[in-house]
């Protein structure tokens, strides 16, 4: 059983989810600002899910994440700045301003990619499961995924490949009680969603999402286990979304009341508290911790916002391998 | 009965073809991801509004997401006598029920020799313009046309958009109905009338050219003939409406008039349905063309995200000036 060390893994989680919580939080303000085109999702209020499984993973480990996937890709340790720049769709973005906010890969740091198709990065890590097990490199790979993707067809047939070929591969379901405005209520008919693991003989386990121990330890085990060759699991976090599906989201959907609900759980100040009570943190040095974290976030935003513009070129660049002549 | 025209955007022409025929056919009901919930109550476009208050939870159906059985369901119940008009919220998410559209829905017909009716209804919107980037944008027309046993609707304007949804529902056959996202808030005046399919629109009357266009480059083609106009460039401009069936013969009495034709869309140039089009004519009206024809389309490229990328791998209007300006030279 692996255990969690307040310094090791709680400062440094912590500090991670603040400064992603810092990061997203000005979505919204810089879509506002036209800053950022088509849609961008948020994960205010999630941030323990992500970092907490990141904190088990290795570089050379993989991640293939959802339309909401910036705190996955930052947790896996890619550059904010970079990152960020993609977002606003300039030329220092990881894909050169080619993907934005919902295909932002970053092959070095083993981001397969956030994607735009709900599901579809629970078959990609599977992909990335085999290809190790193929290859025999030791690397592990996750899918984080949404309790609305959980309802596609490709969890199904990738559960139980899995399972059959013990792949070394951890399914995160965040549930956050939202599929867009769809409630997990009117949407599945059985809301305990490790049923869906156990159908398929995946191991499952539920786990406190607005707890970062809880979902550290849990990945842990998971990612040890994957590397043993001991197979799949799916974890299950319960988590909740504090802003909109996406920015201009009118929110008709849920209560102000529920909101506030979560947001006494919120896992940022959790973690302080159980770290300041442990010792290991005061709220001298968490306050200026955080002064520090918005520094370092206003740096990455500033760099986004100074980098220009891809060139129009490059539109027609990476389509094949070979730099082909495709038609104008 | 009928209700006087009155100017409107397309996705309140949609809602309002939705409610009426909610209204005037009882076997038809409407289902999707977030159609009662979202925005303001109607979808990531609107155009469910309120459908749920007036016509029930019955009828009106918000779905979890789960495209790939939510298409074969849709086709199932068409073909045992209700008629559903299922929203794809991204035409793009089509993809995961391929084996529904085309390995069932577009052959059930065929295949049972006759004996199933698909009256199917697959709304969905495609096209870029609006930094939806790759997974959000395509232009997929091109390939459900391809496809024996679908119907595909293009409309470009509001009145198209209400008229074509209105016969959709009434046709026994499968029909993909592919809304513009960037046309969702264009104004124009709507009829309240069905409009049958493979009747295409003259859109603008002109004598040296025939330009052939659909939604978001139609739009470019009228901006582009007022172009030419002023260079004493008289351009006809024509939107097939449907691409299946389409109407060959409004487009080859065009020709036979302007002697040149262009012909553009949205969907990648490359083995486009511009191709087809092309085609027809070269092999049935090779002697009315003065010039060869042209064809413009995407670039073979995915939609990139960024803005200026996005705006370069469409046709723009200065592309379809120089295309009529070649096949005049
Ligand atoms: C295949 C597909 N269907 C629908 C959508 C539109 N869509 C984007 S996010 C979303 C909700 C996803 O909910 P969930 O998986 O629970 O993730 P969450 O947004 O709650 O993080 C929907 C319906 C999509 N992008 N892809």
């Amino acid at each position: 059983m692996p255990d969690f060390d307040n310094e090791k893994q709680g400062i440094t989680g912590l500090r991670l989810m603040a400064k992603i919580r810092e990061f997203e939080r000005r979505m919204p303000l810089l879509s506002e600002e036209g800053l950022i085109r088509g849609s961008t999702h948020p994960s205010v209020g999630m941030e323990a899910v992500a970092v907490g499984v990141s904190l088990a993973l290795e570089t050379g480990d993989a991640v293939a994440s959802n339309h909401r996937g910036h705190a996955h890709t930052l947790a896996k340790g890619a550059d904010f700045g970079r990152t960020m720049a993609e977002i606003l769709g300039r030329s220092d973005g990881y894909c050169g301003g080619k993907g934005g906010s919902m295909h932002i890969g970053v092959k070095e740091i083993g981001v397969l990619g956030t994607n735009g198709i709900v599901g579809a990065g629970i078959g990609i890590a599977t992909g990335s499961a085999l290809a190790a097990k193929v290859s025999g490199d030791g690397s592990v790979a996750v899918a984080y995924f949404g309790d609305g993707a959980s309802n596609q067809g490709v969890l199904a047939e990738a559960f139980n490949l899995a399972a059959i070929w013990n792949l070394p591969v951890i399914f995160v379901l965040e549930n956050n009680h939202y599929a867009q405005s769809a409630s997990i209520e009117e949407m599945v008919a059985q809301p305990d969603f490790t049923q869906r693991g156990i159908a398929y003989g995946v191991k499952s386990v539920a786990v406190n999402g607005m707890d970062m121990r809880d979902v550290y330890l849990a990945a842990r085990e998971a990612v040890d286990k994957a590397r043993a060759g001991d197979g799949p699991t799916l974890i299950v976090a319960d988590t909740y979304r504090y802003l909109g599906h996406m920015a201009g989201d009118t929110e008709i959907y849920r209560n102000a009341d529920e909101v506030k609900q979560w947001h006494d759980k919120d896992p940022i100040a959790f973690l302080a508290s159980v770290l300041i009570d442990a010792g290991v943190l005061d709220n001298e040095r968490w306050t200026s911790m955080q002064a520090e974290l918005a520094t370092e976030v206003q740096a990455a935003e500033d760099f986004a916002r100074n980098s220009p513009f891809p060139d129009v070129s490059t539109a027609f660049t990476d389509v094949y391998d070979k730099e082909e002549e495709v038609s104008r | 009965m009928s209700k006087a025209p009155k100017s409107m955007s397309t996705w309140r022409a949609l809602n309002a073809a939705l409610h009426d025929i909610l209204e005037d056919t009882p076997e038809a009901f409407v289902l999707g991801e977030d159609i009662t919930t979202w925005g303001t109550g109607g979808g990531i476009y609107g155009v469910t509004r309120k459908l749920a208050d007036v016509y029930g939870k019955n009828r009106v159906m918000d779905t979890p997401i789960s495209e790939e059985v939510l298409i074969s369901a849709a086709t199932a119940a068409a073909s045992r006598g209700t008629r559903p008009i299922l929203e794809i919220m991204y035409s793009d998410f089509a993809f995961l029920g391929f084996d529904g559209i085309i390995n069932q829905a577009a052959k059930s017909r065929y295949m049972f020799g006759g004996q199933f009716d698909v009256p199917l209804v697959i709304r969905t919107n495609g096209g870029s313009g609006i930094g939806k980037a790759a997974q959000h944008s395509q232009s997929l027309e091109t390939l459900f046309a391809h496809i024996p046993g679908l119907e595909v609707a293009v409309p470009g304007t509001p009145g198209d958009a209400y008229g074509l949804l209105r016969h959709a529902v009434t046709t026994n056959n499968p029909t993909i109905f592919l809304e513009h996202k960037n046309l969702y808030y264009d104004k124009g005046l709507v009829d309240f009338e069905p409009l049958p399919f493979g009747q295409a629109r003259i859109a603008r009357v002109g004598t040296d050219v025939t330009i052939v266009a659909t939604q978001q480059i139609l739009a470019r083609s009228l901006v582009a003939a007022e172009i030419l106009e002023a260079d004493g460039i008289s351009a006809e401009v024509i939107d097939p409406r449907t691409l299946f069936p389409f109407d060959m013969d409004t487009v080859y009495a065009s020709v036979a008039k302007t002697g040149h034709l262009v012909v553009g869309h949205e969907a990648v140039r490359d083995y486009g349905w511009g191709a087809e089009f092309v085609a027809e004519v070269v092999e049935n009206s090779w002697d009315k063309l003065d010039a060869a024809p042209v064809r413009l389309g995407a670039a073979r490229t995915p939609i990139p995200y960024s803005e200026e990328l996005e705006a370069a791998v469409i046709p723009t209007v200065d592309k379809i000036v120089a295309a009529v300006r070649r096949t005049l030279a």
